[in-house]
Parts: structure tokens; C-alpha cells; sequence
């Protein structure tokens, strides 16, 4: 077994990092990708939203990349930072368990907007998008059963949005009542129905 | 009192003479059916207090019921969320009079550290609550307090009007 050298203080032999997927995926489908880079030596990448499904489907298939697992997928709100593009972003975190690298995959939503969902190359990715939508209100295209997760049915606002106010809501909904002399909401139960 | 000489005097009396709001009081607080029911870290701590340590059985109110029918006390053990509430509520109304809540917990109590859009501020707002214990959580000593409290309380029930 070959011996490498100690590495250097002060980083100065510090190599760029490289990703064979993103390599691959570059190569294949340049026109697919926006943009790409590297964050503390992981790969990231955006990738057209209309070519999404396409995008992913290969990056599970091919066997350099073979991302298998779906590890997480979740909204971002950058109504506060980005002022000249789509308020969302959809964020993929992709791990391949052959390979053992892993990819991010970043694609923009605008609010009027739907992402194309990926339930259909990764099942698990179900739960993640109706998450995504309970908390941000992002739709995605194509998804069985796209209805909240976490919060009550009969909520109507959307939570982690940067313009909610995390103290709630000023006004009456679903079951709660808030009768002006009082700062809490009381919970009014409703009559079964028949 | 009108009983007999024989009963008062025999050689194993048998006659106690008491008001039955006090032996129906008595029995009640004696023997507290909690329910199996447990919302967050809180109910670490209750089933702590159930266990063989603190051993809640002490005070009549081991028997942990797995059904709200069969249970005359609930103790709110932990966050309550606004999706939680009509659970909570529907438990509630499925447990048989005469029936007791202890809040246990700053959360339950009063939302605690979340003042939040899916926290609910208070139990007291789903639920009618006897006794609140506080406490983060409250160790089972204050729980048993808390349980001691509520002894009182029904030991002072009155039933006529």
C-alpha cells in the first residue's frame, strides 16, 4: 500500500474537490444544468426546473451516480435575500449507498408556480413534498396525494413562510375562538357530524 | 344516632357512621385511575413517577388505564398542539363523570417556550383543568404534590345542594 505524504500545515497541498456525479451529470446534460459548485467540498447543483425529472431519473440510473436515496427534500423561503428571481427554492439531497458520495440539487420556484414532483423516482419523496407544501405552499406537480402533513386540515396559512407571523395568525380559525378581552385562543368543539 | 344497642356495643362492632359525601369522597380520591396518555418529554417523567422508583401506586393512582373509559384522571403531559387539542378533547368526553384534569408542565400549562402559531397557550382553553404543576418538567415528587393537591380538592366535593 502506497504511503501518501502527512499534508502540509496551513492547507497549502488542499486539492479542489471533485464529484465523479457531477461530472457525469455535466457532461451529459450540460444544457440541464444553471449552475454548479462546491460548498465545503460538496457539490451542488441547479438544474432547470422543466428538466428536473429527466435530471433526476439519470442521476438515480446511471451507474457512476446511482443515487439511490432520497435522503431530503425541503422548501426554502428567499422572499428576504433574493429580490430579483423566483421566491423558492426546492432542495434535493441526494446519497447513493453504492457509491457513498453525495449530490444537492437545487431548483427555483416562483409562487404562482408548481415544482415537478419526484414521487415517482423516489416513493419516499411523498411525505418530503407534502411537507414542502404544508410549510411553504409549494406545489408539485404530478403528486398522488397532495395534502397537509403537520399541520391541522382546516389550516390555511403557511407557516415557515418569512412573512408569517410565528406568533400566529390575528384572527379566529378552524376551532379557536379569541373573544376581544382575552390574549388566547380557546378551542371550540364542534358537533360530531352525522 | 338510632342504632341499635347491640350494634354499638357488641363484641366486633361493625357500624361505621359517616356522611356519605365524605365516603364517597374518600373512595374517589383513594383511587385514581389515570390514563395511559403522554403528549411529550413530560410523560418521560410521569412514567418515571409510575414506575417502581417513585411508584405512584402509593397514592392509589398506579393503575394506568389504556382506554378513557376506564380512567377518571388525565393528566396532560406535555405540548399541547392545536392538532392535538380535539384529540384531546374527544379523550376527554369519552371518560366517565366523575372525571379530573392536572396540567402537568409548563407547556400545557401556559404554552411555555412556544408562543407559537401551532402551540396551544394553555390547555385550560381545550379542557377544564383541576391542578396545574409546574415545573420543566416537573420532577415526579412535584407531580405527586400535584396528585396530593387534587386529593384535597375532592375530598372537599360536596354532592348535595
Amino acid at each position: 500500500m502506497a504511503t501518501t505524504e502527512p499534508p502540509e500545515e496551513n492547507g497549502s497541498v488542499e486539492q479542489a474537490p471533485t464529484s465523479a456525479a457531477l461530472d457525469r451529470l455535466l457532461a451529459t446534460m450540460p444544457d440541464a444544468v444553471e449552475h454548479s459548485e462546491f460548498q465545503r467540498g460538496a457539490p451542488i447543483v441547479r438544474i432547470a426546473p422543466a428538466r428536473l425529472l429527466e435530471a433526476m431519473t439519470f442521476l438515480r440510473d446511471d451507474p457512476a451516480c446511482r443515487f439511490d436515496l432520497l435522503s431530503s427534500l425541503c422548501g426554502m423561503d428567499l422572499s428576504l435575500t433574493r429580490t430579483d428571481g423566483p421566491r423558492f427554492d426546492v432542495v434535493y439531497h441526494l446519497y447513493s449507498v453504492e457509491h457513498r458520495h453525495v449530490l444537492t440539487v437545487k431548483i427555483a420556484v416562483a409562487e404562482e408556480q408548481e415544482a415537478p414532483s419526484v414521487t415517482g423516482i423516489w416513493v419516499t419523496a411523498n411525505w418530503h413534498e407534502r411537507e414542502a407544501y404544508d410549510m411553504f405552499g409549494i406545489g408539485f406537480a404530478g403528486h398522488p396525494d397532495l395534502r397537509r402533513i403537520l399541520m391541522p386540515d382546516g389550516f390555511d396559512a403557511f407557516p415557515l413562510r418569512k412573512d408569517f407571523p410565528l406568533e400566529g395568525r390575528e384572527k379566529d380559525h378552524g376551532c379557536w375562538r379569541r373573544p376581544e378581552d382575552d390574549d388566547r385562543y380557546t378551542y371550540v368543539a364542534q358537533a360530531p357530524e352525522k | 344516632m338510632g342504632l341499635s344497642r347491640e350494634l354499638q356495643e357488641g363484641d366486633h362492632p361493625a357500624i361505621l357512621v359517616t356522611k356519605y359525601e365524605s365516603l364517597f369522597n374518600w373512595a374517589r380520591k383513594s383511587s385514581l385511575w389515570p390514563m395511559t396518555f403522554g403528549l411529550a418529554c413530560c410523560a418521560i417523567e410521569m412514567m418515571s413517577a409510575g414506575a417502581s422508583r417513585f411508584d405512584m401506586d402509593r397514592f392509589g393512582a398506579g393503575i394506568f388505564r389504556a382506554t378513557p373509559r376506564q380512567a377518571d384522571l388525565m393528566i396532560v403531559s406535555g405540548s399541547v398542539t392545536e392538532k392535538m387539542a380535539p384529540v384531546i378533547r374527544r379523550l376527554y368526553d369519552q371518560m366517565p363523570e366523575p372525571k379530573w384534569v392536572m396540567s402537568m408542565g409548563i407547556c400545557s400549562t401556559a404554552g411555555g417556550p412556544f408562543p407559537t402559531y401551532s402551540h396551544v397557550q394553555g390547555v385550560d382553553r381545550v379542557v377544564p383543568v383541576d391542578v396545574y404543576i409546574p415545573g420543566c418538567p416537573p420532577r415526579p415528587e412535584a407531580l405527586f404534590y400535584g396528585l396530593l393537591m387534587l386529593q384535597d380538592k375532592i375530598d372537599q366535593m360536596k354532592y348535595s345542594k
